[in-house]
């Protein structure tokens, strides 16, 4: 699902979606989606004008993404999921700019599930209508729908006080939340006149605002709407719903990925005081109890026995050396091909190669998944930190033989997902709903999954292998051969019919060099591995593996050639003005072009790379002591189209780099005979704050072009940034991650 | 068995399993949901709270070991210390997904409250244990910095 959205539709030659195969998606899913086609943000729920019945002086001015109440508050609906992104502020300021309100009356609240109103406009072109979030899409596909949607109730207020004043509406001026007439002295707010304004026509069609005006959008700090409640530990996770008679639950699941129950002994764990529930469900054996300590102490009393005839038995070791193999064979699909790669590193004057892997990575929300579940016969509500809200709906419905209109989906704030909460089978909302089947739907259940069940649960950054061949002819073109070996993210699920094209997963190999430089001659094929272990998108999808090997390469070919890494890169990107752009940014402001003092290990390096429609470019500094390596500053530079809140994406970058970091420093998931080798964060080590690097510098690229999303792209550049930096300061080539100094200097002399 | 303890100031009764990790006797039966779960393992640090002024992993604490103790969690943080260091949260917008939070912001007021002028290697050494997958880190170093300051301006002012 994840897709590199534009506005001119880049996004359906991306994806290759159609409406037709949309449709076998939706029937595949048993989601009922409805198509139809809305105008955008404009026409209040249901009806045709503003909440009429209960319209007066002292009603709210209710609209589907946009609530102003009598106390003057301004309320924008989210149709996406809070998960730290910065959405319940981002979506707000684009509503508060159209609607020229003042910062401090705006409010959010997460959408209800509905399709199409709340459907992901990214996703439309293509026929797809689904609420979710993802792709670092929310910023980018609500921008014109919340514009018009900020712009319209902004015309119904001034409807409103004209009417009232007995004045020419042309006259009314709304400015930081007031609504004035000069000439007669008129004021009002906007709590005032939100009774008068529900009663206005909802106009056909409204004038947005010239962005030359904008004066939140593009404000230095906007302050984050939600940095209160989540500084004072009031902000409501699915973790700390509390229902009437709520019972919690933990589950026992396979030990290797693949393996079902073939039989369960539950009476030492009914025997644990609070346990109240023991069920099977396809997942697993669920325990349920009064409380979490005696629902795990439940679960390490029960006893499973396992059918493991269809596990995956293969370790890590074992999968990498058949990913080897696997490159040299003959199963390889052609992903990009242009001019004469093979020919053309014949006759290269400068040739490098490389073999690159790149391990399993869990997410490691810092809020392990956790779903509440309330069902009766006709009815069903789930409270969790949903990301696929439509498919969520439609999966609890099929389990509970309900219509997906009789499920309620609260979408509460989600402490992290990083993609991980964006499962195509809903695995988690899936299990609570599950548990609430097999329990009668006697009481609300509470699911809650242990770190050990997340670190051990797959659902990983693919393994994968890249082997490179480059090289560099006399008159300096590049060619560039490139086998990628990884196992499909959406293959068996109910995107495949639609997203995979003759058998290819863009959404394991894309953002390779064929893509993101003007390059003659090249050859990227990708073969698919068929592994039990279950995979998923994670922050920045493929870019996360294939910026890495890109960037790094580049670098060793512009080392080749003897020329400096920005400007070979830049005389390889004519046709890329963005990316141009980033990267003289960043080198300018990491005084690249100005002498750097290597004294003491000390090395920089840059990479640049879009991914979403979102160009960034960033250059590290690090310090190498011994086969020890510490980042010391990194300078970003951003092109993220018109920047709406540009201090959260100064934060996204800062966060993004120190997750990128943690995986090319340490993350790594191993697997033994089919078993997990990590268990929790003493083993699936993460980054933690001294080794985040003192400095971090984020530009932004002035632009007038629509938002794109910053979510994710700042993450695939720092690793090779580093990569290439610890190359600069002691000659250490680093082809494997996560990082290891000594075994790089072994591997490579 | 009943235990008593005092949590943000009110004396408590619980009458729960004397091994239960105190961060669940909080959760599951105070209904105090700031303090979060993380790891179970004290290796996350988001299950920080104060027990006699000390910062605790409550994750890994069992309830009978704080009987006749005082526990302060996010709800109770009333210090200057701790103040100072929320205002410095929201002014510098420091959360991201704020799950974490609750245990940085237990641990940065701890710190400051023994270590008013703390260097970068003296936050380095007190926010260690507390992940952040968000990696706020930057902004936690600048607030830990500002709240600081903060708390210094008075006493400089009055004397
Ligand atoms: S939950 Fe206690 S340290 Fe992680
Ligand atoms: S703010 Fe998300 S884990 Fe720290």
């Amino acid at each position: 699902m994840y897709l590199r959205y534009r506005e001119d539709g880049d996004a359906g030659r991306a994806t290759g979606l159609t409406r037709r195969q949309f449709l076998e998606l939706t029937t595949l899913a048993g989601t009922g989606l409805t198509l139809g086609v809305v105008l955008p943000g404009c026409s209040p729920a249901g009806t045709g004008t503003g909440t009429a019945a209960a319209a007066g002086p002292s009603a709210p001015l209710e609209m589907p993404f946009v609530r102003i109440a009598p106390d003057n508050t301004v309320t924008v609906i989210s149709k996406h999921l809070e998960a730290g992104q910065g959405v319940w502020t981002g979506l707000p300021a684009i509503v508060a700019e159209e609607l020229d309100a003042s910062w401090e009356q705006m409010r959010v609240e997460s959408a209800p599930a509905k399709v199409p109103l709340y459907q992901n406009m990214a996703f439309v072109p293509l026929g797809v209508h689904a609420q979710f979030t993802g792709g670092s899409t929310a910023v980018a596909n609500s921008w014109q729908q919340l514009r018009q949607a900020g712009a319209t109730a902004r015309a119904m207020l001034v409807a409103a006080a004209a009417r009232q004043w007995k004045v020419p509406p042309a006259e009314v001026t709304v400015s930081e939340g007031v609504v004035a007439h000069a000439a007669s002295g008129h004021k009002a707010s906007f709590g005032e006149l939100a009774g008068g304004a529900a009663l206005q026509p909802v106009p056909a069609q409204v004038k947005l605002k010239d962005p030359a005006s904008f004066r939140i959008i593009g404000r230095e700090h906007l302050p984050r709407l939600d940095a209160k409640a989540k500084s004072s530990g009031t902000q409501q996770y699915a973790i700390d719903v509390r229902l009437p008679g709520m019972r919690t639950a933990v589950v026992l699941r396979p030990p290797r990925f693949g393996g079902k129950v073939k039989s369960f002994e539950a009476a030492r764990a009914r025997a644990v005081p609070g346990v109240v529930d023991v069920v099977e469900i396809p997942r697993g054996v669920a325990v349920v109890a009064r409380d979490m300590y005696a629902a795990q102490k439940g679960r390490a009393a029960l006893e499973v026995s396992w059918d493991e005839s269809a596990a995956e038995k293969r370790g890590t070791t074992q999968l990498m050396k058949e990913y080897r193999e696997l490159a040299r064979g003959k199963q390889a699909l052609v992903a990009a091909q242009a001019g004469d790669a093979d020919k053309a590193l014949a006759h290269a004057v400068h040739r490098v190669e490389g073999e690159f892997e790149f391990p399993y990575l869990a997410h490691a929300t810092m809020e392990p998944l956790t779903a509440v579940c309330s069902a009766s016969a006709d009815k069903c509500e789930i409270w969790a930190g949903c990301q696929m809200q439509t498919l969520d709906q439609a999966t609890a419905a099929t389990i509970l033989g309900l219509k997906p209109e009789q499920v309620t989906i609260h979408t509460l704030a989600a402490g992290g997902t990083f993609g991980r909460r964006a499962t195509p089978d809903s695995d988690f909302v899936s299990e609570v709903t599950s548990i609430v089947k097999a329990t009668g739907a006697k009481y609300p259940v509470r699911l809650v999954w242990t770190r050990e069940d997340d670190i051990t649960g797959g659902r990983y950054r693919p393994l994968n292998y890249h082997r490179i061949e480059a090289g560099i002819d006399k008159d300096g073109k590049v060619a560039w051969r490139q086998r990628l070996v990884g196992q499909s993210i959406i293959a068996g699920t109910p995107f495949e019919p639609v997203m995979m094209k003759n058998g290819l997963d863009p959404t394991a190999f894309g953002g390779n060099a064929a893509e993101e430089y003007d390059l003659d001659h090249t050859h990227v094929s990708w073969t698919r591995a068929k592994v039990g272990v279950p995979v998923l998108w994670w922050r920045s999808v493929e870019n996360t593996h294939t910026a890495y090997s890109k960037e790094v390469m580049m670098d060793e070919l512009a080392r080749a050639a003897g020329e400096d890494p920005v400007a070979f890169r830049l005389a390889h990107l004519g046709k890329h003005p963005r990316h141009v752009a980033a990267l003289k940014l960043a080198a300018e402001k990491a005084g690249w072009g100005q002498p750097f003092a290597k004294q003491g290990g000390r090395g920089r390096g840059i990479a640049v790379h879009e991914s979403f429609g979102t160009v960034v470019a960033q250059v590290a500094e690090v310090t190498v002591k011994g086969d020890h390596l510490t980042v010391d500053r990194v300078v970003c530079a951003v092109d993220c189209g018109i920047a709406v809140t540009p201090d959260v994406v100064r934060a996204q970058m800062q966060s993004a780099i120190g997750f990128g970091l943690s995986a090319a420093l340490s993350g790594r998931i191993t697997l033994t005979d089919g078993h997990v080798d990590q268990t929790n964060f003493h083993q699936y080590t993460v980054l933690r704050l001294p080794d985040m690097p003192r400095t971090i510098e984020v530009y932004i690229v002035p632009s007038t072009n629509a938002p794109s999303g910053v979510g994710e792209p700042g993450t695939p550049p720092i690793a090779p940034a580093v990569a290439n930096a610890v190359r600069d300061a002691v000659g250490v080539k680093l082809h494997t991650l996560p990082f290891d100094l000594a075994a790089a200097r072994r591997a490579h002399g | 068995m009943s235990i008593q303890l005092t949590v943000n100031g009110v004396s408590r009764e619980l009458d729960v399993d004397p091994d239960m990790p105190l961060l669940w006797a909080i959760r599951d039966h105070l209904e105090l949901p700031g303090t979060k779960f993380g790891c179970g393992m004290a290796l996350c640090g988001a299950c920080t709270v104060h027990i006699d002024g000390a910062p605790t992993r409550s994750c890994i604490t069992p309830v009978s070991a704080v009987a006749g103790k005082s526990v302060t969690t996010i709800e109770g943080l009333a210090t200057a210390a701790a103040k100072a260091v929320q205002e410095a949260w929201v002014a510098l917008d420091v959360p991201q997904c704020g799950y974490c939070q609750s245990g940085q912001i237990m641990s940065a007021s701890a710190l400051l409250a023994s270590n008013p002028q703390p260097s970068d290697a003296d936050i380095d050494a007190a926010m260690a244990g507390n992940i952040c997958r968000c990696a706020t880190y930057v902004r936690i170093r600048s607030a830990i910095h500002q709240a600081a300051g903060a708390l210094a301006a008075p006493q400089s002012k009055g004397t």
